[in-house]
């Protein structure tokens, strides 16, 4: 049976100004599943991801025609409240980005600013964040240490229990381990197939074993154009578009 | 073309001797006139007695009232000016347009370029007339205006400064606060001026030792009556203002009531330096911090 989709693109089009970046994209991804976009440098890839968590509100004469809906609802709509819906829609970024604070502050955060101060939740949470992110056992005994003292690949591990603690149901990872070494990438590919469990992630990457390897999902993008959307072992092993093959064998991009 | 290069480097040697000269002889005129004011006076009598009247028959010889009133002048302006300079430092970065913040920034440093005496007649005549009709028992020259249009002086070197500080933070940590759901507040209060605190305490210090150092506003608006005191609302002198009357009557030259004005001045140098090399070992340690 075809579970929900929890996201949903219905005749998208962004511009930077005049610049047409996406082009009538429409796509539903499922609830609880891995979806990968892939697809050469420039082809729009973030942009179409930092429209799920309205991230492009901030930049000067950027504008989106069409929708984007999450659990049916229109997240452009007025009455929609941007922070409430990162709330809901998490992100984790290229480049490890911690608060200049210690694990234990960047952590909860999010529970902070939503004005939670009893001292027992705070805990809990950290505690059950960074065991999600699988960072618990490195970390516990230095929580209130910098965060800035941990490694490339902690701070990433870091940020991903940052974003769990205020309880996402969307994960939007932005090429999150392009920064790291294989072993850190490693363990961040090993935490997304844990974390599908209970979240519906969408991730770019310029890695196709990375995507082959946790992706249920790819999207194929190309000039601003979603060119494919298949199941991941459907497109590494029989694409329907030259363009496809042509980039998943490495042939151009 | 070798001769032209040399006789350039010795030109910019030059100067820099020069600069460095005019430094360590200040230096040593400062210490060697207040050597032989230290000479009758002693330290212990300079640093404890209460009042500061070298120009009257009972002399007495307690840097403190001078001491206060730059405090008293110093913290009314930082007050001032803090809130505001930050309010304005975190408007121009997380909410102004780019090109708004490209007009507002030159017109709020044209502040800094008004001179001195003007902002002390205006402290003089118009700010202690409309705080009086509220504070009823306000002197006409008090510490509160002065500090206040002190504050006002110095409100661009903070914002300009601090708006420098913000802006250096990496895009990167607005965009995980944002990412996080942080309000634009919530933003630029728990991330932004957080990690940017280093840059935004040298502003601070930087316009305090600027404040410890103003001479005119203080010497117009707030009367010229050493007082060891903390009201702001009557007059004092400060460190500087001293120096500045000493300077201007007929004290006689090679008297101990002129030596006074060198023990005052080394006084006002040690806060400086201090306060200088604070904020220059802050940068450092911060710059290392982004690198
Ligand atoms: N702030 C911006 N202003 C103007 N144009 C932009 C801006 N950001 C991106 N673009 C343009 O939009 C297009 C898509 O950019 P985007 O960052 O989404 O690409 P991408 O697929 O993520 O590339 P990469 O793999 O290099 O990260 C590019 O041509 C880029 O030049
Ligand atoms: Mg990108």
């Amino acid at each position: 049976m075809k579970k929900p989709s929890k996201l949903e693109a219905i005749n998208l089009d962004a511009y930077y100004g005049d610049f047409h970046a996406l082009k009538s994209i429409n796509v539903a991804m499922e609830e609880k599943a891995v979806t990968a976009f892939i697809g050469p440098s420039g082809c729009g890839k973030s942009t179409f991801l930092r429209t799920f968590n309205r991230m492009n509100d901030y930049i000067d004469g950027f504008r989106i025609d069409g929708q984007i809906l999450l659990d049916g609802r229109d997240i452009y709509a007025n009455d929609v409240q941007v922070d409430e819906l990162r709330k809901e829609v998490g992100m984790v970024f290229q480049k490890p980005n911690p608060f200049p604070k210690s694990i234990f502050e960047n952590v909860v955060y999010g529970l902070r600013i939503q004005g939670i101060k009893d001292k027992k939740i705070l805990q809990e949470t950290c505690e059950k964040s960074l065991r999600q992110a699988a960072i618990w056992d490195e970390v516990k005994d230095k929580l209130d240490k910098s965060a800035l003292a941990l490694s490339g690949g902690q701070q990433q591990r870091l940020c991903i229990a940052r974003a769990l603690a205020i309880q996402p149901s969307v994960i939007l990872m932005d090429e999150p381990a392009s920064a790291l070494d294989p072993i850190s990438s490693a363990k961040i590919e090993e935490l997304i197939y844990e974390l599908k469990k209970d979240y519906t992630i969408v991730i770019v990457t310029h890695n196709m074993q990375q995507a082959g390897r946790v992706s249920d999902y790819t999207a194929f993008f190309y000039m601003g154009e979603l060119v494919e959307y298949a199941k991941t072992k459907t497109m590494f092993t029989s694409p329907h578009d030259t363009r496809t093959q042509n980039y998943i064998t490495g042939r151009f991009g | 073309m070798r001769v032209q290069e040399k006789i350039i480097e010795s030109l910019l040697w030059l100067s820099a001797a020069i600069t460095i000269l005019i430094t360590i002889s200040i230096v040593w005129v400062l210490l060697s006139e207040s050597v032989l004011f230290f000479s009758e006076v002693s330290l212990v009598r300079f640093l404890t007695e209460k009042e500061w009247t070298p120009l009257f028959a009972d002399k007495k010889f307690g840097i403190l009232p001078l001491v206060a009133g730059t405090f008293l002048t110093t913290v009314i302006a930082i007050a001032v000016a803090l809130p505001i300079g930050l309010t304005i430092a975190i408007y121009l970065n997380e909410y102004a347009h780019a090109r708004f913040k490209t007009y507002i920034k030159p017109l709020l440093e044209v502040l800094a370029t008004i001179p001195t005496v003007v902002y002390g007649f205006f402290a003089l005549t118009v700010v202690t007339p409309f705080l009086q009709s509220f504070i009823p028992g306000l002197a006409g020259f008090n510490a509160l205006s002065a500090g206040i249009v002190m504050g006002i002086m110095i409100i661009p070197m903070i914002s300009s400064l601090s708006e420098d500080a913000i802006s250096a933070v990496p895009r990167s940590l607005r965009e995980a606060a944002y990412g996080m759901g942080s309000t634009r507040l919530q933003t630029a209060f728990g991330v932004m001026v957080p990690a940017a605190s280093s840059g935004i305490l040298v502003s601070v210090i930087l316009a305090i030792s600027r404040a410890v150092g103003e001479t005119m506003i203080v010497a117009i608006a707030a009367g010229q009556q050493p007082r060891l005191t903390l009201n702001p609302f009557v007059p004092i002198e400060t460190i500087t203002t001293y120096i500045v009357q000493v300077s201007l009557g007929d004290v006689p030259h090679g008297s101990l009531e002129y030596r006074t004005i060198f023990a005052a001045g080394m006084t006002l140098f040690v806060f400086t330096f201090i306060l200088n090399n604070l904020s220059f070992w802050i940068k450092k340690k911060y710059q290392e911090k982004y690198d």
